[in-house]
């Protein structure tokens, strides 16, 4: 078995099923916690319990306006490396074209140009946020091993994909055959990387940050604050 | 003063146990605190740094300890190793260290001296994790661990002893009775049976006996059946700033359990953020069930009666400008209150540049008012309130808080600042109209 089999093959397989079993581990894990209901009367006209929350889910989607100042690069930059990120993989025509052959489901891709441009302010939004986090007294104060590890299981598959890219996806998606199976192959074992540490690091947000701020938009809800 | 040498290292330390017993203390106390919206807390911080700049004690000293994330490290490390989902993969490989004995004494600085719970931090924070709330579960193993600064775990001791860390109950009806004589108002103590339960605040007990005859000025205008009683009388509630849950059980039932005997269907807090945070918020969590009283902040009661026309104010006319404490507003949900009744006595409101739900924090919130370790911290919050303050020209400044009040006055004479900080409700007591 070369090394691109590999990673299409039993790699792959073992990222997918570390990623969704440690991800549903870990959530439920926390969601399993004992619960301690608030037993204070609401303030009067507090919205329900579930209207708090998601008030406090698309809220916090923005700083509030007192705060647009003192977060408003860190905001942005974030804004970038995440949509950057979302319109790489999954507006890509290969990556389309591989998500079609794991699971049937597919859509129609942006154009290259598009893509690139994500991917160069991706990787730009991302090296700001490493260059903040090592020269920031705050940021090198809070920041742990796990931070620069998922920065760099963060920026791998960028990397490794931006080298792999040669010519026009139609022009890949035309060819049957891999002109470059071991630059493809690092590709995606660094995304099976981000895949099997995405459960055990802070990457995990991605799913913890509406529970998160649902928990606290109720609990200020219940109590008259608007977050 | 550099940044970094704003509090003396002197470190409070209670009982006579081991180290290693404090450390097991703490953790044990840690992990019982991880429910389901703690642990999510715990599980969602990407490390942004943002709530840096919320906190009042960062703004002003420039130094990165004070982040408030970063004053919880304690508390992550319990949660990594003892109860989160990976729990034991973290024990085994090492990947966490557990907190020691050297690591608990440092956070006992950065978790009682600065660190006010006035949760501005939460609302920054992208995650919407409640940092405040967390630093208060964190201050609960701090004490078990017998960690707390010295002068602190001595409100604590007192409160124990006497339900009150200003007098013990036997005292009261003597200090009533003087307040009564010095203000010429009425203040009943310990009637049998009343519709109004009121509270003081442990200052109130002292130097501000004013605000007692102040609320009694008032409940005595709109003919209520009211009473103080040693049962239960002092809502500033140390336990809940402490970490010391088993007092501030106990000081919570007092106050419901002597309203319910008395069959009082309203307990009325003082001018007191923390009774208000302990009491609305949290009594019902003692008694596992709804409260058979109506708890209500003094703010909020008077609203209430300028609203129904029970007491009329005389309009004062002139500028005003409004200190919110934390823990009514940002987290009790007041803002709107104090403002109604500020309108009502016709003050023309020039706000704060930070005000409401996001306005800073008087810097002594928390206990920190009391730990005389923290002062220089408190004067450099200071110093960013005055100038706020100074920015709106207004001739008032008024709050609700006890506690802030204190603070702010502390400051202002450390500062030489001619300022004088007006309780609103003194204002409505000042001009009752008839």
């Amino acid at each position: 078995m070369d090394l691109l089999s590999f990673a299409r093959g039993p790699a792959l397989t073992f990222a997918l099923v570390v990623f969704a079993v440690g991800t549903l581990w870990r959530l439920v894990g926390v969601l399993l916690r004992p619960r301690l209901p608030d037993l204070s009367p609401a303030r009067e006209r507090a919205p329900s319990n579930l209207v708090g929350a998601l008030r406090a889910v698309v809220n916090g989607m923005w700083p509030r306006k007192e705060f647009v100042a003192a977060a408003l690069v860190t905001t942005i930059n974030g804004y970038v490396f995440h949509i950057g990120i979302a319109l790489v993989f999954l507006g890509y025509a290969p990556h389309i074209a591989f998500i079609r052959r794991l699971t049937g489901f597919s859509w129609r891709a942006l154009p290259d140009v598009v893509i690139y441009l994500a991917a160069a302010a991706t990787i730009i939004a991302l090296l700001v946020a490493l260059g903040s986090r090592l020269t920031d007294p705050v940021l090198r104060k809070i920041s742990n091993a796990g931070d620069l590890f998922t920065w760099t299981i963060t920026f791998l598959p960028l990397i490794t994909g931006m080298a792999v890219v040669f010519e026009p996806s139609s022009a890949v998606l035309e060819r049957n055959n891999v002109i470059y199976p071991a630059p493809l192959a690092v590709h995606l074992l660094t995304l099976e990387l981000l895949l099997m540490w995405f459960p055990f690091g802070k990457l995990m947000h991605a799913v913890f940050f509406a529970f998160s701020r649902g928990a606290t938009g109720m609990r200020f809800s219940h109590r008259g604050v608007k977050v | 003063m550099s940044a970094s040498d704003v509090a003396t290292p002197v470190f409070g330390a209670q009982g006579g146990q081991s180290d290693e017993a404090r450390v097991e203390m703490a953790m044990r106390s840690f992990v019982s605190e991880f429910g389901v919206t703690t642990a999510l807390h715990m599980e969602s911080c990407v490390r942004c740094g943002l709530c840096a700049e919320a906190c009042h004690f960062y703004v002003t000293t420039g130094d990165a300890k004070y982040t408030p994330i970063y004053k919880l490290e304690l508390l992550r490390r319990a949660y990594c190793r003892e109860a989160s989902p990976f729990a034991p993969l973290v024990r085994a490989l090492g990947l966490v260290r557990k907190p020691s004995i050297v690591d608990l004494r440092q956070w006992e600085e950065l978790l009682y001296d600065s660190c006010t719970m006035c949760g501005r931090c939460t609302l920054i924070c992208p995650m919407g994790i409640d940092i405040a709330e967390l630093v208060k579960e964190a201050r609960h193993g701090m004490f078990k661990a017998g960690l707390v600064p010295e002068r602190l775990a001595l409100m604590d001791r007192t409160a124990r002893q006497w339900g009150s860390t200003a007098t013990p109950g036997e005292d009261l009806p003597d200090i009533l009775a003087e307040a009564a004589r010095a203000h010429g108002v009425e203040i009943p103590c310990d009637l049998g049976t009343a519709d109004i339960l009121v509270t003081a605040a442990a200052a109130e007990l002292g130097e501000y006996t004013k605000a007692l005859a102040d609320m009694a000025k008032i409940l005595n205008r709109i003919g209520a059946k009211w009473t103080m009683h040693q049962g239960g009388f002092d809502a500033s509630n140390v336990g809940f700033n402490n970490g010391d849950m088993e007092l501030q059980e106990r000081l919570t039932r007092a106050l419901v359990d002597t309203a319910v005997k008395i069959g009082a269907k309203t307990l009325l807090l003082p001018e007191c953020g923390h009774a208000y945070g302990a009491a609305r918020w949290e009594a019902a969590k003692w008694y596992g069930q709804a409260l058979p009283v109506r708890i209500i902040h003094v703010t909020e009661f008077l609203d209430e009666l300028i609203a129904t026309n029970r007491i009329c104010v005389r309009k004062i006319g002139e500028t005003a400008t409004f200190h919110d404490p934390c823990q009514m507003v940002r987290r009790g949900g007041l803002e709107a209150a104090a403002r109604r009744v500020l309108a009502a006595l016709g003050l023309e409101l020039i706000e704060l540049k930070d005000h409401g739900v996001t306005g800073y924090c008087c810097g002594g919130g928390g206990g920190v008012v009391s730990n005389q370790r923290a002062t220089p911290l408190r004067y450099k919050v200071f110093e960013m309130k005055k100038q706020q303050v100074e920015m709106t020209g207004a001739k008032h400044l008024v709050t609700s808080c006890g506690q802030c009040r204190i603070t702010l006055e502390m400051g202002a004479k450390h500062a030489h600042w001619d300022k004088t900080v007006e309780s609103l409700l003194g204002l409505v007591a000042d001009n009752l109209a008839v």
